[in-house]
């Protein structure tokens, strides 16, 4: 016999920063005290605001960040390979962002000028040629636009994915800057 | 009076009209990127791209006639417009959080209204140098649409032949009227109206940049900060 009376289960959550600077982050806990009312109904995986190391099975991914180096790469493939949904957060993560202005430098040129004796140490990732942004990469299902998105705007987001309803932002929530 | 129909309203025309103008006149928004009141039309951006009796065109240069059928806010046609959006985006470096025409910029203003979130085409990464060279205003290339406004500006109201598009295709760019190709050998002013028509971050006078506070500027209305 069935006695399980408890609520839906509650969706799986895990989020990232790629080439970021973590303000999507940020921005997505400016939803304050909803916040209380959200962790009712999602539960976070691998996040900086976890301590889980690696990706599991997740229902939602949220990605911040473009590309820049070669475990970006395989942090958001380890995303997508998990995700149902993955959302690509930020400026950054759409477009490249600021961080793709060094896409008219060549890299050697600029890490020799940076550091003089580049460190070659196996454990660092080396950089790419290019910032990318991640749907050059792997399908992305949605996009919050912003640098960052507004708080409103990642609470827009995961109330439809939570409600099961294509996600929608509404006028005003759309912005680049 | 004669009039046509857009969007299934009816909308009295004055000869010697374009579809856009009238349309406007009669209070109707027409997305528009290349097409200001003060110069010429050069139907370059397409984003005014109507149907007119079923077939498409670009409201800006299509003469508005007694009769016609125009439709403009359309599911096919605004999926068009983002894409058009979309494509202009990549084919630049539109970097908004560090562009000083943000908020003021006619495109980015376009892509919110079209709800562009992605640029879902690969990014270029276009490399093509500032020019700085000039005292008083300044050329970004990497956020030329190529509509030709500075262009007709300086043909049409300054006098000046300041720029021309050169080079074919993708290499197509602004062309500066001077010995060396630079702004600053050119016979530009900061008070030519051509320092000032650009829709889009690429020619912008220097030293004005951020001074209106976010959610005073241009495009900025009581939702941006929502």
């Amino acid at each position: 016999m069935n006695t399980d009376t408890s609520a839906p289960r509650k969706l799986r959550v895990a989020t990232v920063s790629l080439a970021g600077c973590f303000g999507c982050h940020m921005s997505f806990l400016d939803i304050d005290e909803r916040l209380f009312e959200l962790i009712e109904h999602i539960t976070f995986d691998r996040s900086p605001l976890t301590d889980i190391k690696t990706v599991g099975p997740c229902d939602i991914g949220l990605i911040e960040g473009g590309l820049c180096n070669a475990e970006n790469v395989e942090v958001l493939r380890a995303f997508r390979a998990n995700c149902r949904v993955l959302v690509a957060v930020g400026a950054c993560a759409i477009t490249g962002g600021l961080p793709a202005l060094r896409n008219h430098l060549d890299v050697g040129d600029m890490l020799q000028a940076v550091y003089g004796t580049v460190p070659d140490d196996p454990e660092l990732p080396l950089p790419l040629n290019k910032v990318h942004p991640i749907h050059e990469v792997v399908r992305i299902d949605h996009s919050l636009p912003g640098c960052p998105p507004p708080a409103d705007a990642f609470w827009q987001l995961l109330q439809d994915l939570i409600a099961g309803r294509e996600p929608a932002l509404n006028k005003g929530l759309i912005r680049y800057d | 009076m004669s009039s046509f129909s857009f969007d299934g309203q009816p909308v009295p025309l004055q000869p010697g009209d374009t579809i856009l103008q009238a349309a406007q006149r009669a209070g109707h928004e027409v997305p528009h990127l290349c097409w200001h009141p003060e110069v010429s039309s050069s139907a370059s951006c397409r984003v005014c791209t109507v149907r007119v009796d079923g077939r498409p065109a670009a409201a800006c240069t299509t003469a508005a006639a007694a009769g016609q059928r125009v439709d403009c806010h359309t599911a096919d046609l605004r999926a068009q417009r983002l894409h058009l959006l979309q494509m202009l985006f990549v084919e630049g470096n539109h970097f908004c959080p560090g562009c000083e025409k943000s908020g003021h910029c006619l495109l980015q203003h376009q892509a919110e209204r079209a709800g562009m979130t992605d640029l879902h085409y690969e990014t270029l990464n276009p490399e093509r140098p500032v020019d700085a060279s000039h005292p008083d205003v300044l050329f970004e290339p990497n956020r030329c649409i190529l509509c030709q406004l500075c262009v007709r500006a300086s043909d049409e109201l300054d006098g000046k032949q300041v720029f021309a598009i050169g080079g074919h295709g993708i290499g197509a760019h602004l062309l500066i009227d001077s010995a060396s190709g630079r702004l600053g050998d050119s016979a530009l002013s900061v008070e030519d109206r051509a320092a000032h028509i650009c829709p889009v971050g690429a020619l912008l006078p220097k030293r004005v940049g951020f001074a209106v506070p976010i959610g005073r500027r241009t495009f900025d209305d009581e939702e941006t900060r929502g």
